[in-house]
């Protein structure tokens, strides 16, 4: 079995986001990266069910310029990944629907039996690339799912589904296929720093070309903002000291007043 | 253009998803402002008798097909992509959900119609939809277009009002154009009831990925018996394990709405809003003065969580 997992980096949230000078995108220019939470769970899965089935595990980032997608396919390998390949090369992270058709082709000569990708990224503005992927390959695909195993005979996988309230729908796919993990089985495996430095002296990192010029989003961004967090908000001041007295008083207000009232 | 609104209904176990009566009530509202219909559609396998309650709709097609019998992504796309390009929409509407994700890329990869994700609001500019997209989990809002002026938009739960006009749409029955079986629907699998019922407790005490460490939860145990209350958690914390899937607020866990709710080192994630917004008063207490859980608080306060909750408790006499 040959699972393809499909990753990339993010901004990382936990820094200020500003907004660009033209006001319809972000400033780029002090901006850390992360790898995008949802894909490392899709990566932990496609290890799991390797060490399960057998099989081999191939990583694909694109070549974006900000941001390191070296160190995102050392990683890779540094957890357990067979192979690494780097697609194309571009400025800066395209939108979904040029990152479905760069996957596509890089795709071509790489045998993938089950893609994994992660079920969506905090900056897919125009939908998330494992379904755009799967359209464009005629392959089957499946949304937040969790539990994924492979049947007996190797050609389709049972996957859940996730709904509000949790409940979830159980389905059978036939592979190929394409999964937009929601959550792994167990945590993402750890890499040492270490072994992921060394690994990116060392390593090969393939790289494939994509011909330029593909599908874009259609859609045109009028502007972007930061949304004005805490205008609804009133804010407590002070020490935590101070915090928990109001909050308090608060619950006091509406007859909340301690374990007493239970 | 037709200025139409098409909107695919997504139902479960029989009944009609409040999503789709919220997609609805906005498909309704934009078409009252910019002229043409409002056009359910409606998947399945003997479900006529539903089409009744899509109330905002002034059209239903109903895709009757044993091959619809439960959602499948290949079989609805296989349904759908032949119907949209011959109806020609202006707009389409789909649920920010696992199905509604696998339909709406679909439906613009087969299509070639632009698809704006994570959408709060549509407006009419100039006759063409103006589309608000939530990005990069809250913190950005981006106001974007569709080239061409047609598209499709995956909204976010909770984004516009269902309508309540009590009128039933005109219907038209049609078969699949065709089918995919290639992914097979094979049951529902419902939660375990928990020890504690979140959705009927009148305080709950949330937390999030601020706790830090699995240790730290006791402090939140012991608030919440100060206060009376019991602990809920954002997704990750039942991820880990931390805390049982029936405590989990949010929209692959629960729908709370307790008399307040306190957010603790709680990002404020769209999906986990999706679950708490409606709480009648709500306390958030983050490190980060951004955070987008400060937009649906009523009370915030920037500080470590680690430092309010012990002073809470013991403050409430814990
Ligand atoms: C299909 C789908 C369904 C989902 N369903 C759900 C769902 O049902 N429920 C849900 O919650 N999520 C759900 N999610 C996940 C969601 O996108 C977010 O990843 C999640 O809500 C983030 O949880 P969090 O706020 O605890 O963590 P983070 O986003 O990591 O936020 C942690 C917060 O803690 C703050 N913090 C850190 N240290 C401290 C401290 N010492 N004191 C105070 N604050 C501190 C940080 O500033 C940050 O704001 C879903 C995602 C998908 C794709």
């Amino acid at each position: 079995m040959d699972y393809v997992v499909l990753l990339k980096q993010v901004p990382d949230l936990a820094e200020e986001l500003e907004i660009d000078s033209a006001g319809t995108g972000l400033d780029r220019e002090w901006m850390s990266y992360v790898a995008s939470e949802w894909d490392e769970y899709a990566l932990e899965e496609a290890l799991q069910l390797r060490e399960a089935n057998g099989g081999t595990v191939t990583c694909l980032a694109l070549g974006v310029a900000t941001g390191d997608v070296d160190e995102v396919l050392a990683t890779c390998l540094a957890r357990g990944a067979d192979r690494v390949v780097k697609v194309g090369s571009f400025d800066e992270s395209p939108d979904s629907h040029a990152a479905a058709a760069a996957f596509a082709e890089a795709l071509e000569p790489i045998p993938h039996d089950l893609i994994l990708t992660g079920v969506q990224a905090i900056d897919d503005l125009d939908g998330q690339v494992g379904p755009l992927l799967a359209a464009r390959r005629g392959m089957p695909h499946l949304s937040v799912v969790t539990h994924i195993a492979v049947s007996g005979d190797g050609r389709s996988v049972t996957a859940h589904q996730e709904y509000a309230g949790g409940v979830v729908g159980e389905f059978e796919v036939d592979l190929p296929a394409v999964l937009g993990v929601q959550s792994s089985r167990e945590a993402p495996r750890y890499a040492p720093v270490s072994r992921v430095r060394q690994l990116l002296k060392t390593a090969t990192i393939e790289t494939v070309d994509v011909a330029g010029g593909g599908p874009r989003s259609g859609l045109v961004v009028e502007s972007m903002s930061v949304p004005e967090t805490g205008a609804a908000a009133e804010m407590i001041a002070g020490n935590a000291q101070a915090i928990a007295e109001r909050i308090a008083e608060l619950l006091a207000e509406r007859g909340i007043t301690g374990g007493a009232a239970r | 253009m037709s200025g139409d609104i098409l909107v695919v209904v997504e139902h479960r176990d029989g009944v009609i998803l409040d999503t789709t009566h919220e997609l609805l009530g906005g498909a309704a509202k934009l078409a009252a402002a910019g002229g043409g219909d409002v056009v359910a559609v409606l998947l399945g396998s003997g479900l006529a008798g539903l089409a009744g309650s899509l109330d905002g709709a002034s059209r239903a097609i109903i895709v009757d097909d044993p091959g619809l019998d439960a959602f499948s992504p290949s079989s609805y796309l296989a349904a759908l992509v032949p119907l949209v390009r011959e109806r020609a929409p202006d707009l389409v509407l789909v649920a920010n959900s696992g199905p509604g994700m696998d339909v709406a890329a679909g439906l613009s990869a087969a299509l070639d119609l632009p698809l704006a994700a994570y959408v709060t609001d549509i407006t009419l500019d100039g006759g063409s939809p103006l589309v608000t997209c939530q990005l990069y989990a809250g913190k950005i809002q981006a106001a974007v277009r569709f080239e061409g002026g047609r598209g499709i938009a995956t909204v976010v739960a909770g984004s516009f009002a269902p309508t309540a006009a009590g009128v039933s749409p005109t219907t038209e029955t049609v078969p699949a154009a065709s089918t995919d079986a290639r992914i097979r629907f094979r049951g529902l699998h419902r939660p375990e009831a928990g020890d504690v019922d979140i959705t009927r407790e009148a305080v709950l005490v949330s937390v999030g990925r601020g706790i830090g460490e699995q240790d730290n939860i006791e402090l939140v145990e012991a608030l919440a018996a100060a206060v009376g209350g019991a602990v809920s958690s954002s997704r990750p914390i039942a991820d880990s394990g931390w805390l049982p899937r029936t405590r989990q607020v949010g929209k692959s866990g629960l729908k709370v709405k307790p008399k307040v709710y306190l957010a603790l080192g709680i990002s404020g994630a769209p999906e986990h809003l999706e679950g708490m917004r409606g709480a009648e008063l709500i306390i958030a207490v983050n490190t980060d003065p951004r955070a987008p859980i400060f937009s649906v608080a009523h009370y915030g306060a920037v500080a470590d969580l680690l430092d309010v909750v012990p002073a809470l408790t013991a403050r409430l006499g814990g």
